[in-house]
């Protein structure tokens, strides 16, 4: 790679017709396409998914609501979790990994083109198909409905029985086919990383980043499969007749739980992992340091990843189980706290003594850093299984939870938004606006989320559609409600900020943030064909080594 | 042309093919869609509350010995593509898909005994749990025969030469992780199960 950008002469004439590039962006095999599309579906059902949250929040704002009856609060917090974890949160980390995974190895494309779109579509294809559900649940009988079991579906909620109807099928059909699509990615990202590095990119040279995504994607691989065993049991037992989750039969509805939460919890990390590597990139460009503990980091996330296979039961505490089990869940849960703190150390270390500047990216990771800790902490809390039975099913847990995916893994998704932004579209985002989105999305962050912890020490159950007055609930539910409104102003902010800078927005340049890893090196955005001639790497750090010939990192790892 | 690496030379370096690594992953993705299954298999074994038991399966013996026999073959039809020996590969290959066709043959004789014997998937535990797990992987010799059958086409139309011993290979790959399973689904359920 040479400083300057190479282009090969480009043969586009003037404008094409609107429906050519429709074509192209439809037909697209490149991963950057392929990665854009991915995010910008997530961006479309994080809308409607935040939609769900607000109906649901505004009938939570005071006792004794009617806004929304009980049947339709069910479907939507269904709608609301399958919603923001499979088509928001895994297409939104599927779609970086997708984007940037080739081009921080010095790759030309992902390892197979044409099953990445595949993948893409299938995911696509599975969101519509969740949503379809609303007008074709009773199929051609009529009334539409929405799945209303929850989004882990217990047993016996899915049985015929208590799911007439074909809603609980859209969402196991759903989920069915994009699993089979991350499947399908998680194989792409590892043969990737494994078969395409460019010349010099040793495993132990990659970018924490591409590191963490063959985590994350080893992890998929692991997860999903489970999942899409459960579906397919259920299935038979919707549709041939089968006993696997029918307790009239001796079939057990914990076996149920197993299967799911064997998924479940490790797709926390799938999730979580890849914002582990956004803020690993970001924070150092920020600090003006190498990353503190490379090394280190990357046997943390490993150790995570594997870790997080054993620990699915501690959602399970409150159904019961031998001393032993739970003996064995407390401990594998609490474990995870030690790799994960390593890292949070190694984020402070690589800040500690840099030159940090706070321009947006930089913001939204510092939040991170402060909000994960927090949630970290009361996970550690609900691992214990005594306080688990006090407060499981509480809207504690939803506090936990809704602090990890959006304290951290969204703070994390927004950071890389204002990082790499520059590189896919070639225009910088405002900062003034990118500063105004945080500093609103933290107040309304915190005013929901912290606050959400009382109401469940209070003894608030999730998924109640009401409440009674007089239960000290009700000041604190109405203040969640206002922090909601706060982050969908938050958010409507961020979608004008991106609309705004995609056309108008101040041109970037190839390396807007003077950064190190090989994305930078190539123009912005990135020809189709990524890098004219492969790079070649020497250090996990090529741009410094290019940038300081006097002092290259190789001399020192 | 100012490489990153400056003026030191770059150490060589091989990485594994793409086609491998990518079917080594798909076969771990799928392994874990297995023991779900086997393991729901062995937990409701004997927690049927009425119908038929596993007294009445019968081990395929035969037909297992084919299936197994077949990973032998399409390791010696891709070792002779190898080498160049077109002919040597199809006879091997043809081999290949005659057994594993046989075994596919064997799975419906045994369920029509089965069904014949009053268990269906709808029976009881014993039953869904038997015909999914075992119907699981007769659907990936399926489709195991079909990526078989379509190479065969392809190699009778001489489009298969060593150049594609490669890709041949990645494909013998799931073909052995069929018959690896099958071992894992015979021990449990003929042999542990009964």
């Amino acid at each position: 790679v040479t400083t300057q950008s190479e282009t090969w002469p480009t043969t586009e004439s003037a404008r094409r017709p609107w429906v050519d590039a429709l074509q192209e962006w439809l037909t697209t095999v490149d991963h950057k396409r392929i990665g854009i599309l991915y995010v910008l579906f997530a961006l479309l059902f994080l809308v409607v998914g935040g939609i769900e949250a607000s109906l649901i929040r505004i009938q939570l704002i005071h006792a004794n609501n009617d806004f929304i009856g009980p049947q339709t609060f069910n479907q939507l917090f269904t709608l609301h979790g399958t919603t923001m974890i499979f088509f928001v949160a895994m297409p939104l980390m599927f779609g970086f990994a997708n984007y940037l995974v080739p081009l921080m190895i010095g790759a030309r494309d992902m390892a197979f083109p044409r099953l990445n779109a595949f993948s893409l579509w299938l995911t696509v294809f599975g969101g519509f198909l969740l949503y379809y559900s609303l007008v074709g649940g009773y199929g051609l009988y009529g009334a539409g409905s929405a799945p209303d079991v929850g989004w882990f579906a217990y047993a016996p909620l899915t049985s015929k029985t208590f799911s007439p109807g074909h809603s609980t099928d859209y969402w196991t059909l759903a989920l069915l086919v994009s699993g089979f699509g991350s499947i399908a990615t998680a194989i792409n990202i590892i043969t990737t990383v494994f078969s395409l590095r460019c010349p010099g990119m040793t495993l132990g040279r990659m970018p924490l980043f591409v590191w963490l995504s063959l985590a994350m994607a080893m992890l998929a691989i692991l997860a999903i499969g489970p999942l899409t065993a459960a579906q397919a049991m259920l299935m038979i037992d919707r549709y041939l007749g089968g006993h696997f989750f029918d307790t009239q039969a001796g079939g057990s509805a914990v076996l149920w739980m197993h299967f799911f939460w064997v998924f479940g919890h490790p797709e926390v990390y799938v999730l979580v992992i890849p914002a582990f590597g956004f803020a690993s990139e970001i924070i150092p460009v920020f600090s003006r340091k190498a990353i503190f503990g490379y090394p280190i980091m990357v046997a943390a996330t490993l150790a995570i990843a594997f870790v997080s296979i054993s620990v699915w039961a501690h959602h399970m505490f409150t159904v019961g189980m031998t001393p032993a089990g739970n003996t064995f869940f407390v401990l594998s849960t609490m474990a995870i706290a030690v790799p994960t703190g390593i890292k949070i150390f190694n984020w402070l270390a690589t800040m500690w003594g840099g030159r940090i500047e706070f321009r947006t990216p930089m913001l939204f990771c510092v939040g991170f850093l402060f909000q994960f800790l927090l949630a970290g902490l009361t996970g550690v809390m609900l691992a214990s299984a005594p306080f688990n039975w006090q407060l499981g099913g509480s809207y504690f847990v939803v506090a936990h939870f809704h602090y990890v995916i959006v304290g951290a893994i969204l703070f994390c998704a927004f950071a890389a938004f204002y990082y790499w932004f520059p590189k896919v579209t070639g225009r910088m985002l405002s900062e003034t606006l990118g500063k105004l989105h945080f500093w609103l999305f933290v107040l309304g962050f915190h005013l929901t989320f912290d606050t959400m912890h009382v109401p469940g020490l209070l003894g608030m159950p999730r998924r109640i559609y009401t409440y009674e007055a007089g239960r000290g609930w009700e000041g604190w539910n109405a203040v969640v409600t206002v922090g909601a409104v706060i982050q969908a102003v938050a958010i409507g902010i961020f979608v004008i900020n991106l609309v705004r800078a995609a056309f108008n927005g101040p041109k970037a340049g190839n390396d807007p943030w003077d950064a190190w890893t090989l994305e930078w090196s190539t123009t912005s955005p990135p020809p189709e064909y990524n890098f004219a001639t492969l790079p070649e790497v020497r250090s996990r750090r090529p741009l410094w080594d290019l940038k300081h010939p006097e002092d290259p990192d190789w001399k020192y790892e | 042309m100012t490489h990153l690496a400056g003026t030191l030379d770059i150490e060589p370096t091989t990485l594994p093919s793409k086609g491998k690594v990518g079917m080594l992953t798909l076969i771990a993705a799928e392994s874990a869609i297995f023991v779900i299954f086997v393991i729901a298999y062995l937990f409701y074994l004997g927690k049927s509350l009425s119908g038929p038991t596993t007294a009445i399966l019968r081990p395929p013996i035969f037909f297992t010995i084919c299936l197994l026999s077949s990973s032998f073959t399409v390791h010696l039809a891709v070792a002779a593509l190898r080498r160049g020996r077109g002919t040597a590969f199809l006879g091997w290959w043809v081999l290949t898909f005659t057994l594993g066709a046989l075994f596919l043959i064997g799975t419906g004789l045994e369920w029509k005994h089965l069904i014949g014997e009053g268990l269906t998937i709808s029976a009881n535990l014993f039953g869904t749990t038997y015909y999914s797990l075992v119907g699981l992987h007769a659907l990936h010799v399926l489709v195991g025969l079909v990526l078989l059958g379509a190479v065969t086409v392809f190699a009778l139309l001489r489009r298969v030469g060593q150049a594609e011993a490669e890709k041949v290979d990645v494909l013998s790959l799931y073909w052995h992780f069929v018959d690896a399973v099958w071992v894992v689904v015979f021990t449990v359920v003929y042999v542990v199960g009964r």
